[in-house]
């Protein structure tokens, strides 16, 4: 993985200083709160309901064990001994005391991390595939490239007070699981004819109150171009999208109030100063960052038939087949830790589990794991013949939960017990439909599902792309739910559509299992849920879920546990 | 206290006045006093042919008016500052980029407007060169935002050869035998 040199260290130290003085300018009075606001969010800090809470950048979603076991000491020292994992492969702490901020990233810093841009509206984490580097569909590996944004991106100065915030993923393989379609920009690594590498690049995509598919302003844009023509696209923004309104300052809005083919014009038009001066990547720096991501010394190991060897065990075996994924080398797998335990808020890793998977990645995969953006940890790099020891482990942990892609592998927003924009619970929600649903036969049975929960508008939870979506909203002072069927992300991205009227949190189990009748019945062999919704559309479930009144059932787990 | 600004890296006095139109002003009549002044684009767009005539003018762009139509003007004039009407508005960040980097301009390029401490090192970055900072603030302590930092990563107007092509990076280290970071 990319290590710090002197000039990133120092970048980095200055920056401590830098907002170190922000803090005590804050503290003395100097700054108001409202000038300190931008300052505090471009280092992550955000003021939620209870307390600060601090979002760390884990670019790309790449960790060492080092800076897991950070993270580890962070929870304990500064906070409440867990820390929540994100949909933009980023780590939040929820309780934060301002004048420890500058220390934490003081603590960061020694591990080569840091909170920049991870919140405000500036260029954010720069997002990608959590099999970079291991995925067998893998044209090129993404994440120097992701690199060389992180570094380009990391307090331009004329993109530091953006109309909104701004985010940009990678992905590299034949498969988009960056979700690429719903980013300000998404970009996939592709070689033309004569085997140049280049971008596809994908602007406007966005979820939130107006969620949009990006468009492809350019099928390919060779490599050394990367940094010059995304500057031309942010001028473009920065210069004519909406100040006027928060919620139509995305870049989507100006796209498509400018059309396609003017927004790419304009594009073009500035790129035309730009392309081809000092800005543009030498081949010896791509070489540079390439070199940080060259394949780990991999033994020369046959292909093993795990299940096989273990088709007794039937946990195990339930195991293999949701959380261990393929890997490029022959005799390695990619293990899924699932951070989707059933009582427990999607995404929260105590400080134990925490240096607990710092310590299987120095044993098992390189010292490295990765975030992924549906919140939970991979392990990239394990021996297909320490799979069962692996596993055996974990189990002890709470970390092997066969629910990878299924219906209780939730992606779930912090909400209204952490979050000071929800206008509704999502983790209580979460809660309930994954201790209805906790039978692991059924949830093999309904197969690939992705049910995503945010608390509101803003979408956190990627609700508006989940096989079903749910989303809090408030009426009247009270908190309901709103469900949607047949979104998706990765290669066939799409909007999920609303079956109608919202429901109480205590209908909301009933309504998901409704939801999965209408599926069962209705299912083609092999279909997928989200393929069954999208061939009949909302009409059968609709017809089904609001057939006959759905009773509230009594009080839902978890709730109020946070209050 | 006498009117001062930030010009370069050093605290002057101010020696032009900023012409603002009061609501509902007309640009073609309103009163460009005499002296040095900074007037707003549509004035110097109503009254040029008078104003030409004078060498003591100046020019401001609001954020949201585009540095290309001064373009046959540009450098005539000894200053044009862009305005920002609140310290969020970063509009003015690519004005100031556009006008040195597309358009060329080599007059002094002033700040004006919501200008504190903490845009100042971005400012100077994208080409200002002096920033008439907000009058309720120490201008000393401003001063000090120009300092922050001592490296950048990416180009701009200030540096146009980005680090990667400015120094010899590290490399990881079993490509380097000094190691790789510190």
């Amino acid at each position: 993985m990319y290590q710090y040199d002197q000039y990133d260290h120092l970048i980095v130290q200055e920056r401590i200083a830098q907002y170190r003085d922000q803090v005590r300018r804050r503290l003395a009075g100097e700054l108001t709160e409202e000038e300190f606001l931008p300052l505090r969010l471009q280092n992550g800090l955000y003021m939620q309901r209870h307390a600060y809470m601090l979002r760390i950048a884990v670019p790309y979603g790449l960790l060492s064990s080092k800076q897991m076991r950070m993270f580890a000491h962070i929870a304990r020292k500064y906070d409440r001994g867990y820390g929540h994992f994100t949909t933009r492969q980023n780590i939040q702490f929820n309780w934060i005391e301002l004048e420890q901020t500058p220390d934490i990233l003081a603590d960061l810093a020694s591990v080569e991390m840091h909170a920049n841009q991870t919140s405000g509206n500036c260029i954010r984490n720069v997002t990608s595939d959590e099999y970079a580097g291991v995925a067998a569909d893998e044209i090129i590996d993404p994440r120097p490239y992701a690199e060389v944004l992180r570094q380009w991106s990391t307090f331009h100065p004329e993109f530091l007070a953006l109309p909104r915030k701004f985010k940009v993923a990678i992905n590299g393989a034949l498969e988009d699981r960056a979700a690429i379609a719903v980013h300000d920009i998404g970009l996939t690594v592709v070689k033309n004819e004569a085997g140049e590498i280049g971008f596809k690049v994908m602007v406007g995509g966005g979820m939130g109150r107006t969620p949009i598919l990006g468009s492809v302003i350019r099928e390919f844009l060779p490599r050394e171009h990367l940094l010059t023509y995304t500057e031309a696209i942010m001028r473009v923004y920065n210069q004519y999208g909406r100040r006027d309104n928060k919620y139509k300052a995305r870049i989507k809005i100006l796209l498509k109030a400018l059309g396609v083919e003017e927004f790419a014009r304009q594009v073009e038009e500035e790129w035309a100063d730009l392309k081809g001066t000092e800005q543009t990547l030498t081949l010896e720096e791509m070489e540079r960052l390439v070199a940080y991501f060259q394949p780990h010394a991999y033994e020369t190991l046959p292909n093993i038939d795990v299940a096989a060897a273990h088709a007794d065990n039937r946990a195990f075996a339930n195991w293999l087949k949701r959380n261990v994924k393929p890997h490029k080398v022959p005799g390695y797998a990619a293990v899924v830790l699932s951070l989707k335990k059933t009582g427990v808020p999607p995404g929260d890793a105590t400080a134990q589990q925490m240096d607990f998977m710092a310590d299987l990645a120095d044993r098992y995969s390189f010292s490295e794991l990765r975030v992924t953006h549906e919140q939970n940890i991979v392990l990239a790099d394990v021996e297909q013949s320490k799979l069962f020891a692996l596993w055996t482990e974990i189990k002890a942990q709470g970390l092997a939960t066969p629910n990878i892609g299924l219906l209780t592998d939730i992606i779930c927003c912090p909400g209204g017990d952490f979050c000071s924009l929800a206008n509704a619970k999502s983790i209580p929600i979460a809660a309930a439909i994954a201790e209805r649903f906790d039978h692991i036969d059924y949830l093999h049975d309904i197969g690939d599902i992705e049910l995503n929960i945010s608390g509101c508008i803003n979408a956190c939870g990627h609700h508006h792309v989940g096989s079903i979506g749910v989303l809090g909203v408030d009426k009247d002072g009270s908190e309901w739910y709103q469900v949607s069927i047949g979104g998706s992300q990765g290669n066939n991205s799409a909007i999920g559509k609303i079956i109608g009227p919202s429901f109480s949190a205590q209908q909301m189990p009933e309504v998901i299992g409704r939801l999965l009748q209408v599926y069962v019945r209705e299912r083609t062999p092999d279909e997928r849920f989200v393929d069954t919704a999208q061939r009949l559309g909302i009409g059968p479930f609709k017809d089904f879920v609001y057939a006959t009144p759905i009773a509230e059932a009594g009080r839902l787990v978890g709730e109020d546990e946070y209050a | 206290m006498p009117d001062q600004i930030i010009k370069g890296r050093s605290i002057v006095r101010n020696e032009w006045q900023l012409l603002r139109l009061a609501e509902g002003q007309e640009a073609a009549s309103a009163e460009v006093p005499a002296g040095k002044v900074i007037v707003p684009l549509a004035v110097w767009e109503a009254q040029r042919e008078t104003l030409a005539v004078r060498g003591d003018i100046g020019v401001w762009l609001a954020s949201d008016q585009r540095p290309e139509v001064l373009k046959e003007d540009l450098q005539r004039f000894p200053v044009i500052a862009v305005d920002f009407p609140k310290f969020t508005d970063g509009r003015g960040y690519s004005i100031a980029f556009n006008l040195r980097m597309r358009l060329g301009y080599k007059g002094e390029l002033r700040a004006i407007g919501d200008v504190l401490r903490d845009q100042l090192f971005q400012m100077q970055r994208v080409g200002f060169d002096a920033y008439d900072t907000r009058p309720d603030r120490s201008i000393e302590d401003a001063l000090k935002g120009l300092t922050v930092f001592s490296e950048t990563y990416q180009a701009s107007v200030d540096n146009r050869i980005p680090l990667f092509r400015r120094h010899q990076r590290g490399t990881p280290a079993e490509h380097n035998d000094a190691g790789a970071g510190i």
